[in-house]
């Protein structure tokens, strides 16, 4: 169903997200509302500069040997009962897990929220082995019944209001297990009962779950899953099976490390001091049958990176999209991923490559403000990472730009052709275009092109002087 | 690799991780500052943890006798079976019933009790968190999640102020639940709803003295 495959770039996708009235009121309130409880919470946390500097150090440790953590995690996983599997790409983490249900016999698997399955398109590539994947989150449950795309990391049904949820209940729940009440109202109160009441049963019986895991602790092979609802703790805890599909990216050295953020996630996320349900498991646990699935899919070509290598340090928190002011405007849906906004602006381009309009154009899909580095519990500097994936769109981006690029540096280069240039623009300044020509209208649509003045510096000094 | 067999999934990762840190001294350890509290002063941790609780939602008391106050709590709740871990005397419950998970319970039978009476390891008074970590007077995870009552009897030595202090306390190798609050959404237009999944309501005795 829903795939990001080919899409737009961001100008073209964000141009219609911007023109919906009701997108924009929807998600200016969320974010707004979020931004003021996480300014709250962190307000109150005398030591928070000091713990998103632990933070973000205990990430670059991990990063930086990486393949130290990731071996000692596989042997605590493994010593506690579990069994380790490791995923180059998207296709063989798909068939990882396809091949573990169906060595079960099962044809249903609950699934707690994760990013890590959603890149990799986890639901699709079960259901073309025929086995249904039930989103139990409630957004995530939101985004499954509208086959929609989920549009923030954190509430991925931010786009949708109450009374459009009420109809994708009313007209989709039926399809995928108990219908929601005739009478259903509006109020999320009633909408959250209708949720509890469609998944019920489904916990229940549930014999496969899946999960990612926002935290992996290599030392003790602890796996830590943060969330609200407890529909994460159904799918932790009730089936016989537990899958966990978990980036390389997400460990943490030891367990103390989880002190720090245990303290820096919540607060940033949901703008809460804790989040109501964490669980936290190590191998096999109360008799369940554990595997573990680390997942590659492109970390590795981010870690090569030197100055992108730090986007990695990210935990998913989702405070850079809501200070976001492009974000704020153009909504989850334009960044062509499953990671939107400012985060999403450098981490997608580098885990797929400059692979296409989209990708180079995601660097760009920022104002520079530097409000989502501030955010950041883990200190990843945005704005520099952007600056940098500019550069190399740039480098490797379209051949208009590499053309304009490359003049631009010819005339920049050397003063004669700089004077005549700069004297040419002056003398047919008149003739300055309202809106520039084939491509570059893409530019003067949403800009008033700027007249040359009379004269250059150059040429007022000479005659001044 | 020459000849021989394929590279697996795993070597492959790794050797790709090698070589996107060529830049990183092999010997190198990135040093982290824990400059943050470990501990902090503040008001009374009872009071600190009875005030976060209520910000979440949950029902709060101090009580001083165990026995009585659990009784009375599922009284006024009217909930007559109830699951019992091993850990918790059966003279908690009074006029209630107890059903222990031994033979384990299913969940459907879970489901169909009026609540889940337990203990738990420790509580963190700054966040309003309780952890529990299966042990006796708790039982495993699936108790505390399937009924939609959970009743949570805190001894004073069990609360700590800061997450760092609690984390210390704890032990990785067993199933650890935290616990702040009822299960709550805010999924809907960020307006906080208590009570999705788990248990809808959950009630937290504070033993202040010795029962």
């Amino acid at each position: 169903m829903n795939s990001f495959v080919g899409m737009p770039s961001f100008p073209e996708a964000s141009s219609v997200a911007v023109g919906d009235a009701q997108l924009r009121h929807n998600l200016r309130k969320a974010t707004h509302t979020i931004r003021a409880k996480r300014a709250a919470v962190v307000g109150e946390q005398p030591d928070w500069a000091a713990l998103r500097e632990a933070g973000a150090a205990i990430k670059d440790r991990t990063l930086r040997h990486l393949d130290v953590y990731l071996e000692r995690l596989e042997a605590a996983v493994v010593a506690a009962g579990g069994t380790v599997h490791w995923a180059a790409d998207a296709a063989e983490a798909n068939r990882i897990v396809t091949d573990l249900v169906k060595a079960t016999g099962e044809t249903e698997v609950v699934k707690v929220k994760s990013m890590a399955t959603q890149e990799i398109d986890l639901n699709a590539a079960l259901a073309d082995a025929g086995i249904r994947a039930y989103e139990t989150d409630l957004a995530e449950l939101i985004v499954q019944l509208g086959d929609d795309w989920p549009s923030h990391i954190l509430v991925p049904a931010i786009h949708r209001n109450r009374a459009e949820i009420r109809e994708i209940f009313l007209e989709h729940m039926a399809d995928w297990g108990r219908p929601a009440p005739p009478d259903l109202k509006d109020d999320p109160r009633a909408l959250a009962e209708a949720a509890r009441l469609h998944l019920r049963e489904r916990f229940l019986s549930a014999r496969v779950g899946i999960s990612g895991a926002n935290f992996a602790v290599a030392e003790t092979g602890t796996l830590v899953v943060l969330e609200s609802e407890g529909n994460g703790r159904m799918c932790l805890t009730l089936p016989e099976t537990l899958i966990s599909v978990v980036g390389i990216e997400k460990l943490v050295p030891t367990w103390q490390d989880l002190e720090v953020f245990m303290q820096l996630l919540p607060r940033s996320s949901t703008g809460e001091r804790m989040n109501p349900y964490t669980s936290m498991w190590t191998g096999a646990t109360e008799g369940q049958t554990f595997h573990l699935v680390l997942l590659d899919n492109g970390r590795t070509s981010v870690l090569a990176d030197e100055v992108g290598r730090q986007a990695l340090r990210c935990i998913r928190c989702s405070a850079c999209l809501n200070v976001c002011p492009v974000y704020e405007r153009a909504g989850g849906h334009a960044y062509g991923s499953v990671y939107p906004g400012p985060i999403g602006a450098i981490l997608t381009p580098q885990l797929r490559g400059m692979a296409g309009p989209l990708e180079e154009s995601l660097p760009y899909a920022s104002t520079l403000c530097g409000a989502c580095y501030e955010v950041c519990p883990v200190a990843i500097n945005i704005p520099e990472v952007l600056l940098d994936l500019r550069a190399k769109a740039v480098t490797h981006g379209h051949v208009g730009q590499r053309l304009a690029m490359g003049a631009a540096r010819r005339v920049l280069d050397s003063p004669r052709w700089l004077a005549v240039a700069q004297r040419s623009a002056g003398r047919f300044r008149r003739w300055t275009p309202k809106r520039l020509p084939g491509p570059l209208s893409a530019w003067s649509d949403t800009r008033d092109v700027p007249v040359p003045p009379k004269e250059s510096f150059r040429q007022w000094w000479a005659a001044s002087r | 690799m020459v000849g021989g067999e394929p590279m697996s999934s795993k070597d492959q990762i790794l050797a790709r991780v090698r070589s996107a840190l060529a830049d990183v001294p092999r010997d190198e350890d990135v040093p982290v500052p824990r400059d943050y509290d470990h501990s902090r002063s503040g008001p009374d941790v009872v009071e600190l943890l009875v005030d976060r609780l209520v910000d979440y939602k949950a029902e709060v008391r101090e009580v001083d006798d165990v026995a009585a106050a659990v009784a009375e709590a599922l009284t006024r709740r009217r909930a007559r079976r109830l699951a019992v871990p091993s850990g918790i005397p059966d003279s908690w419950l009074a006029e209630a019933e107890a059903v222990r998970d031994d033979p384990p319970l299913t969940p459907a039978e879970l489901n169909a009790l009026d609540g889940v009476v337990t203990g738990c390891a420790v509580a963190i008074a700054e966040t309003g968190t309780i952890v529990l970590d299966a042990g006796p007077d708790q039982g495993r995870r699936a108790l505390t999640l399937v009924p939609d009552y959970h009743l949570c009897v805190v001894r004073r030595d069990q609360i700590v102020r800061t997450v760092p202090e609690a984390l210390e306390r704890l032990d990785p190798s067993r199933p650890l639940t935290w616990i702040s609050g009822p299960s709550a959404t805010s999924d809907i237009e960020l307006d906080r709803v208590e009570g999705v999944h788990g248990p809808r309501t959950l009630e937290v005795l504070i033993v202040v003295s010795r029962p």
